[in-house]
């Protein structure tokens, strides 16, 4: 693919770039970057008024993909990721079978290289995800997984998570753990708090996740591997990793867009779009995952894009499965809640949404950034175009977003990803 | 009557006003008076269609509504559920569709999932009766409680009214703690510590563990059946230590003001929450409540079925 992109306004916080340029694609790599380029019989796109971010990098999906394809399926995930401005995801384990065994690795790069798109699979950590025995890590390894993680659970046997985080660290794996011990959580189905005590539904208080924060750091320490905090919710988890950082830990973090936006009031009317683990939690837990996010606690944003059907959603609330989907809305609600509030510049969003992740994982160089030669794979943005969330605008398969009827400002006009163009607006369709 | 119902649906108490709650409180004492003639029946609802859907076990709740549509002279279907959302892999919502189809006006529905019937009732043309969901709400149970404290104290504002037991998963509790309050009531709740909710006080209330403190000069103390599972779920150690603690017996009723109401929504565990000569004991109002109840859902059914719009009833 060979395509000229002008004058748009480029924002890459590791080459410290932040001002209007062109860029010139050839062959589906970066060419030059550079100030009034002439065309030289490529196509060319006319981006005046449009930001040019590296290609964002999710690190936690779930594509459902193989087991259910009702949900979301590797191809539906990929270009829902695309619509978001996301090149590349990290796909969580918790399949059907899991992907505790190379086939099943094997089997899903393929898939998304035929979209294409770039996924970066978790194996899990235990076979089956049954937290008792180790998966087979190395041959996970050589098959291609970027991280080992039994998430959606946690790994209550402190053993095991022991022996998986040295066992991973001598894979240079990255170990994610889903913090929450769920015999704390004790069947609770949001925030234990005022809130569940004036709608009558069971609450899973702060302390389930923290508890299990506070271990996995302590094993982290222990073993040297390199952990990373999956969707962090609480002020307590937020002190607990400004700690471990202190003390030179190898610990990160991510945090999702609705634990930055939303908190257990809009639980208010037994909306199961709300209901997610960990659960929306109170303002002064949202505002401390702001601040933690803005400083650096927090290395960056995922959005646990997590497809249910709507038959599985419209179940009472105690019912109905925790999760919603969030790629096609991550950035969107990023810039709203973030940038045009002023809580964070641009800069820093687009830091948290593609360097970070990409050195999270330890991706080759090119990824979260611009870099000439290397494969390109940016994000093409307006930030200031106003839309209403709508459930019928959705590429993945599920419609259990929980920020439907939102306004948000700032939206994903393309993607280029693998030497692919994704146009989502007719003036950019070149 | 002043104020006219307006609402399509009774959910809970703590969407209504003081004065819905009122009018729910006066029409029921009308329909107390027909409770009482030789002939008990009334033509209020006639031609009118009630589905009691209970997707959880319950038998006084379920028998009370029976009667009191009957005494309405509404037509009646019952559907006696599993607690499980889905009956035969039939979702809740298409069940209720189904129902809804034969032209029922009004559906009383008990769930065990909190916020079931909140759901349902956008979805729904026919009114929805809240008969207890989850942990939430009971609120006929709660009104028929205040009905039955207004009868006997005449007033509710100024009361010091005590709940003691299993507040945390007390349906009942809840929905009398939105309603007193908001009728000027003083109320405290009381029980282990492990099974108050969190941050009940901001409801308005007091909590306490002791239970000397709660029954102190309070004018109702009204027992919740405690459960046995909770012990298992380690909410406490033992029937018998709860007993121990939390047990209302004559002893413990010398603190309270000289003419306490004993309530209870039943069904009661003699020996446990509460000593058997204080259920059938002189401040007893237990089965009082239970006659209440039908005033009640009388009053609920035919205000729902738009009988306050009407003014006069036939």
């Amino acid at each position: 693919m060979n395509l000229l992109i002008r004058k748009a306004h480029i924002v890459d916080p590791k080459n410290k770039i932040d001002q209007t340029l062109d860029l010139r694609i050839k062959n589906g790599h970066v060419a030059e970057i550079g100030k009034d380029l002439e065309a030289s019989g490529e196509k060319v796109l006319e981006a005046k008024g449009f930001h040019l971010l590296p290609g964002l990098i999710d690190l936690h999906t779930h594509f459902r993909e193989p087991g259910f394809e009702q949900k979301e399926t590797i191809e539906s995930g990929g270009r829902a990721a695309l619509r978001g401005g996301f090149i590349g995801c990290v796909s969580m384990p918790n399949t059907d079978p899991a992907c505790d065994h190379q086939s099943v690795i094997d089997n899903i790069i393929r898939k998304a290289r035929e979209v294409p798109f770039h996924l970066f699979p978790a194996g899990a950590l235990s076979k089956g995800r049954e937290g008792k025995e180790l998966s087979e890590m190395a041959d996970l390894k050589r098959a291609g997984i970027w991280a080992v993680t039994d998430d959606g659970s946690w790994v209550p046997d402190s053993l095991l998570m022991r022996r998986a985080m040295e066992y991973a660290s001598m894979l240079d794996l990255l170990v994610v753990s889903h913090c929450e011990d769920s015999r704390l959580s004790a069947k609770g189905v949001m925030n234990e708090g005022l809130m569940s005590t004036r709608l009558g539904l069971k609450g899973i208080p702060n302390e389930s996740e923290e508890v299990a924060v506070a271990r996995d750091i302590q094993l982290a320490r222990l073993t040297g591997a390199r952990l990373h905090l999956a969707h962090v919710s609480t002020e307590g988890s937020v002190q607990l990793i400004r700690e471990a950082k202190e003390r030179g830990l190898k610990v990160t973090a991510e945090v999702t867009p609705h634990h930055l936006a939303l908190t257990d009031q809009d639980v208010e009317g037994y909306d199961t779009h709300r209901k997610m683990s960990p659960p929306l939690r109170t303002e002064k837990d949202r505002e401390a995952l702001v601040q933690g996010l803005k400083e650096g606690t927090i290395d960056c944003v995922a959005t646990d894009h997590a497809p249910h059907t709507a038959e599985e959603k419209m179940l009472e609330f105690d019912e109905a499965p925790f999760g919603v989907i969030g790629l096609e809305t991550a950035l969107s609600v990023c810039l709203t809640e973030l940038v045009h509030k002023k809580k964070m510049t641009l800069n820093e969003v687009v830091e948290r949404m593609s360097l970070r992740p990409a050195q999270i994982l330890k991706l080759q160089e090119g990824f979260g950034e611009i870099l000439k030669g290397a494969e390109a794979n940016v994000t093409l943005v307006d930030l200031d175009e106003e839309w209403v969330v709508s459930p019928d605008d959705f590429v993945s398969k599920s419609r259990n977003s929980c920020f439907i009827g939102r306004k948000l400002k700032g939206r994903v006009a393309a993607t280029i990803c693998m030497g692919k163009l994704w146009s989502y607006r007719k003036e950019l369709k070149g | 009557m002043t104020k006219k119902w307006t609402r399509k649906d009774l959910l809970g108490l703590r969407d209504l006003t003081r004065e819905e709650i009122e009018l729910l409180l006066e029409t029921a004492k009308s329909f107390k008076e027909i409770s009482l003639r030789p002939v008990k029946k009334v033509p209020a609802l006639r031609g009118k269609t009630v589905a009691n859907l209970f997707f959880e076990p319950s038998t006084r709740t379920r028998i009370s509504f029976e009667l009191a549509e009957k005494r309405l002279s509404a037509d009646t279907i019952n559907l006696v559920g599993s607690s499980s959302s889905v009956v035969k892999g039939e979702s809740l919502i298409d069940t209720v569709r189904n129902i809804e189809s034969l032209k029922v006006d009004i559906v009383v529905m008990r769930h065990s999932s909190s916020g079931a019937p909140h759901r349902l009732a956008p979805l729904l043309k026919a009114s929805v009766i809240n008969a207890g969901d989850g942990i939430n709400e009971h609120p006929t149970q709660a009104l028929l409680d205040m009905f039955t404290v207004r009868e006997k104290k005449g007033k509710l504002a100024g009361l010091k009214i005590s709940f003691i037991g299993d507040i945390l998963h007390s349906r009942v509790a809840r929905s009398n703690i939105w309603g007193l309050t908001k009728m000027g009531a003083k109320v405290t709740v009381c029980g282990p510590k492990t099974l108050l909710p969190p941050q009940i006080e901001k409801l308005g209330v007091s909590a306490t563990t002791d239970l000397f403190e709660a029954v102190k000069d309070a004018d109702v103390v009204n027992l919740l059946r405690i459960q046995l599972e909770r012990q298992s779920e380690s909410f406490f150690p033992s029937i018998r230590e709860y007993a121990n603690s939390y047990q209302i017996d004559r002893e413990i009723l010398k603190q309270a003001k000289p003419d306490v109401l004993i309530m209870h929504p039943g069904p009661v565990n003699r020996g446990v929450e509460i000593t058997s000569d204080v259920v059938d004991g002189p401040y007893s109002v237990i089965l009082d409540q239970v006659t209440h109840g039908l005033a009640v859902r009388m009053a609920v059914l035919y205000l729902l079925s738009g009988g306050g719009a009407r003014g006069e009833e036939e």
